[in-house]
């Protein structure tokens, strides 16, 4: 058996000695180089564009304008199935190049070169005249009368508002002996950071585009590019090479279309698109800035009587993935704390930012951030112990979603969180720190989630795989799902190993993905890859076997059902002897002159199924009052995702997720220019991303439930250990201080503004 | 404008190379383009996330960051450098792949080649320290923990041999 054991990656060691290819290592250097000229103006309207000068550089190609662009093809760009239901599909706001610009950096023009020095010296000589349009970067100012509208379809900006009313909520904070608990909690615009830029290169093969791109998700790229382009989607190709990280920002169709579309306009030459980092932050996506406003009514005994949540999404210029994000957030609102009265409002907003779309945790880190910072200040407010407040209100075991089908089938939360607090030695902490006084001052705080695995009963949710048989008795292993550097590939090999009946390295994972061949998938998103992947590998494994079996059979004389596979040879199961190896089957069946097979396997499994993901965190904090300044001394995170496949590979995810949550929680944020909507800290040094010195240890532990549906026991882990690791530290800062920081990041500009507030400090400007 | 050139000459992972190099071309752009040397990663090209570190006379340098023109006369190596005769790898590569320090292996050239800096001083470096000077890359996959792992464990490995070998005299 590999599943459960820690077996080193595949792709481990072509990665140390630097041989795994990335798309650009695979570009020819003929290719012509493509930049893109980005607005800058906030809000408006391209008048003309004056190409005149750039067009003298040498060695430029051809310089395409949004005037160029004759046929209009509106395209959606989230990395979504598609619906063929009108009503469900996503919204098709995007143009390869645009005349109405709606944020600082919107795409207006692109020059084609023969080099990067030509490309860049023509787009500073490219002038652009604008009528300017008055624009708006607060999320509820754009919901006002009045202020400026993005999109004419969406009055006050509201691209969508959803609710759920459970029970009587008004009715419910009748009750008397309530106490009330409000608290507005936002996060920031952040960014994914992959160190991998987003690149794209596109030429011609006949009458098709191929496309080569650092992406998620190659079918979505086909059919968008498809859709973009005006063209049958079966005249697309594209191929996915490794990619050096995506975390949601390549999920979605960044600028797959847009090179497409210049290589079609300069005769299907090969053309590479290499965003800049600084292009990266501001032109791909980024996390959607979420304010919540929470109203609790709680009875003295500690339950909660009624709750109220308010959720207001900043979406940026355009819809991506839209109000998926929020509302998964908002959905998670009734569910992680069940109460008979809640009211739930999420809004979706237009403002002139760049364009939010997926982002490890989807709407979840958000969602944590503010229900969970107001756990912590319901609990305050009655005077409970936020760790019994928490275990007596959480989702109970055997609690039930209607609509996901989705069940707790064991007691994670509590089991998660008596082993996260006995690694940090929460116990002991918590009394030592009480009561502190001084400017320098410890704290320890914890916070929950519960995750979904994959998008079921919502789109679709569907897998495929193929195994085919070599001579030697290996096989290649094909699959819809994407390695994108969680390591998929590795816990796809000891799944199918595991099923067929082979040595691990009999297995040989195809990883890059070329839509031309690669078994249909809508890839890497919802951290869904070895949920679903699971099923269809069992299925098309099982498949495999029999047909291998079938032809052991007419070799062994046999019967089917006293014969197996085990480590690559097949076994006669009454005495166990080993009757011959799978390579002396494979080599006959394929060369056999009385009864020759391509021994191969290929099936689709549709999954209608989902499940609970859950876990916490606990973060220790040292805080420096006078200098504002928080410092993480210890985390642990807990998870229970099921049983896992490759404990060494989700340690490392949770190290990674984890990380993330504290830049979360401490440093990241995109700010903006309030006067002109200029991004300001577009870089990799004035935006705080952790490094080797912000982090303590990072301590990841499991509970491995094995979760029923799934054919393997595993559910989701790749965006769980993201989800809530700032809120843990931002209780810890409470705990340390007494003061609620509401704004993440807990920097030193938001905990300024705490302290000052609270009187901590005084402002002697 | 007409191009400027430049003839460098220069060892590239001990071999004797020489290549004419525009006088604006960075360092990375000459090791990826002229040398087909795609470890070489770029995710910043302004010396912010250290993926296309490489070592120059022994010191670790952002390649984006340094002119392919000062190369001339210099020692380089590169990740595909470490690599023996028949395909073997280094005890710090190796030490990548155990510890599970690989995730999407974009940040991972430049990682060990700062790694092999910090242990060619053969000396036994704190915590602290490995941190400081591991602290020039950027990765979003591992949150540095395996990274540094595999660090530490090849370092005491390493002077545990050393002691071992002076037992030994």
């Amino acid at each position: 058996m590999y599943a459960g054991k820690s077996v080193k990656r595949v792709d481990a060691l072509d990665k140390v000695t630097g041989r795994t290819r990335y798309t650009d290592d695979l570009c020819d250097r003929s290719a012509y180089i493509a930049r893109i000229l980005h607005s800058t103006i906030a809000n408006g309207r391209v008048v003309s564009i004056d190409t005149s000068e750039a067009e003298k550089v040498p060695g430029v190609v051809k310089i395409l304008t949004c005037f160029d662009l004759k046929e209009k093809h509106y395209f959606p760009t989230a990395g979504h199935p598609w619906s063929t239901d009108p009503a469900h599909q996503d919204v098709a706001d995007r143009l390869v190049l645009t005349e109405r610009v709606r944020f600082y950096g919107d795409d207006i023009a692109a020059v084609v070169a023969e080099d990067e020095v030509a490309a860049a010296q023509a787009l500073r000589l490219i002038h652009v005249e604008y009528e300017e349009y008055p624009f708006v970067l607060d999320v509820q100012k754009a919901m006002e009368d009045g202020a400026p509208l993005l999109h004419e379809e969406y009055p006050n900006n509201i691209l969508k508002h959803t609710q759920i009313r459970n029970g009587d909520y008004e009715k419910a904070i009748q009750e008397p002996g309530l106490i009330r608990v409000e608290g507005w909690y936002e996060t920031p615009v952040v960014q994914h950071c992959h160190i991998e830029n987003f690149i794209c290169y596109a030429e011609m093969e006949g009458d098709r585009i191929h496309v080569v791109s650092s992406t998620q998700i190659p079918h979505i790229v086909r059919r968008i590019v498809g859709q973009a382009l005006g063209i049958e989607w079966g005249r697309v190709r594209v191929v996915k090479p490794y990619i050096g990280g995506g975390f949601g920002n390549k999920q979605d169709i960044l600028y797959e279309p847009l090179c497409a579309w210049l290589c079609m306009q300069i005769g299907g030459h090969l053309v590479k698109l290499d965003v800049p980092r600084e292009e990266t932050f501001v032109c791909n996506r980024t996390r959607h800035s979420i304010r919540n406003h929470i109203i609790s009514w709680v009875r003295p005994d500690g339950t909660y009587a009624a709750r109220k949540l308010e959720s207001f999404s900043d979406q940026g210029a355009y819809a991506s993935h839209g109000h998926s994000i929020c509302a998964k957030g908002a959905g998670a609102f009734p569910q992680l704390y069940p109460c008979d009265n809640v009211e739930v409002d999420a809004y979706t907003v237009f403002t002139n930012k760049p364009v939010a779309g997926a982002m490890r945790g989807y709407g979840i880190p958000q969602a944590m951030w503010a229900v969970e910072s107001h756990t912590e200040d319901v609990a305050a407010a009655i005077g409970a112990d936020p760790l019994e407040f928490r275990r007596r209100n959480l989702m109970p075991v055997g609690y039930k979603d209607d609509f996901s089908k989705n069940e707790n089938y064991s007691d994670s939360f509590n089991q998660c969180l008596d082993k996260a607090m006995k690694a940090i030695d929460y116990e002991r902490k918590v009394k030592e720190y009480e009561h502190q006084t001084g400017d320098v001052r410890r704290g320890i705080g914890m916070a929950v989630f519960w995750y979904n695995t994959a998008v079921w009963p919502i789109s679709l949710e569907s897998s495929s795989c193929r195994m085919v048989l070599n001579q030697d008795g290996s096989f290649q292993l094909q699959i819809g799902e994407t390695e994108i550097g969680q390591g998929a590939d590795t816990a796809f090999a000891q799944m199918a190993a595991d099923v067929v009946g082979v040595p691990m390295e009999k297995v040989h994972v195809v990883s890059c993905q070329d839509t031309d061949v690669t078994p249909f998938g809508t890839s890497a998103y919802a951290s869904r890859q070895t949920y679903v992947a699971g099923f269809s590998i069992r299925q098309t494994g099982l498949l495999l076997k029999e047909r291998i079996l079938d032809y052991a059979h007419l070799l062994t004389r046999m019967p089917v059902f006293n014969l197996d596979i085990e480590d690559g040879n097949i076994v006669r199961t009454t005495d166990g002897r080993k009757l011959m190896t799978l390579a002396e089957l494979a080599t006959e069946a394929l060369y056999s002159l009385t009864d020759s097979r391509h021994i191969t396997a290929e099936s689709t499994y549709q999954i209608k199924s989902n499940a609970y993901s859950f876990g916490c965190t606990i973060a220790e904090v040292e805080v420096d009052i006078p200098m504002c300044k928080a410092r993480l001394l210890n985390v642990v995170n807990c998870h229970d995702a099921g049983k896992l496949i490759n404990p060494a590979l989700a340690e490392a995810q949770v190290h990674g997720g984890m990380s993330m949550g504290i830049g979360f929680g401490l440093t990241e944020k995109l700010i903006f220019d309030e006067k002109t909507g200029r991004p300001l800290n577009n870089n990799l040094l004035d935006y705080k991303l952790s490094t080797f010195l912000d982090h303590p240890r990072l301590m990841a532990e499991f509970v491995e439930n094995p979760e029923p549906t799934s054919a393997f026991g595993t559910k989701s882990l790749g965006e769980p250990p993201a989800c809530s690791v700032a809120p843990a530290i931002r209780n810890a800062i409470f705990h340390a201080t007494g003061v609620a920081v509401n704004n993440a990041p807990a920097d030193a500009h938001n905990l300024f503004r705490a302290f000052t507030e609270a009187g901590l400090i005084h402002d002697e400007r | 404008m007409n191009k400027q050139y430049k003839l460098v000459r220069c060892t590239i992972n001990g071999k004797e190379r020489e290549t004419m190099v525009d006088v604006r071309a960075s360092l990375t752009d000459m090791l990826r383009n002229d040398f087909r040397l795609t470890s070489v990663k770029k995710g910043c090209e302004v010396g912010e996330c250290g993926a296309c570190n490489v070592l120059i006379n022994g010191e670790c340098f952002n390649s984006c960051i340094y002119l392919a023109a000062w190369a001339d006369g210099k020692e380089i190596l590169t990740l595909e450098g470490l690599e023996g005769p028949n395909g073997e790898i280094s005890d710090i590569q190796q030490a990548f792949i155990d510890e599970a320090a690989v995730q999407c292996g974009f940040c991972t050239p430049g990682a060990i080649m700062s790694a092999v800096e910090i242990l060619n001083e053969g000396r036994e470096l704190s915590d602290e320290e490995i941190r400081i000077r591991m602290s020039g890359h950027l990765c979003r996959c591992t949150g540095y923990e395996n990274i540094f792992r595999a660090v530490k464990k090849t370092m005491l490995k390493r002077l545990a041999a050393a002691s071992g070998n002076r037992q030994g005299e």
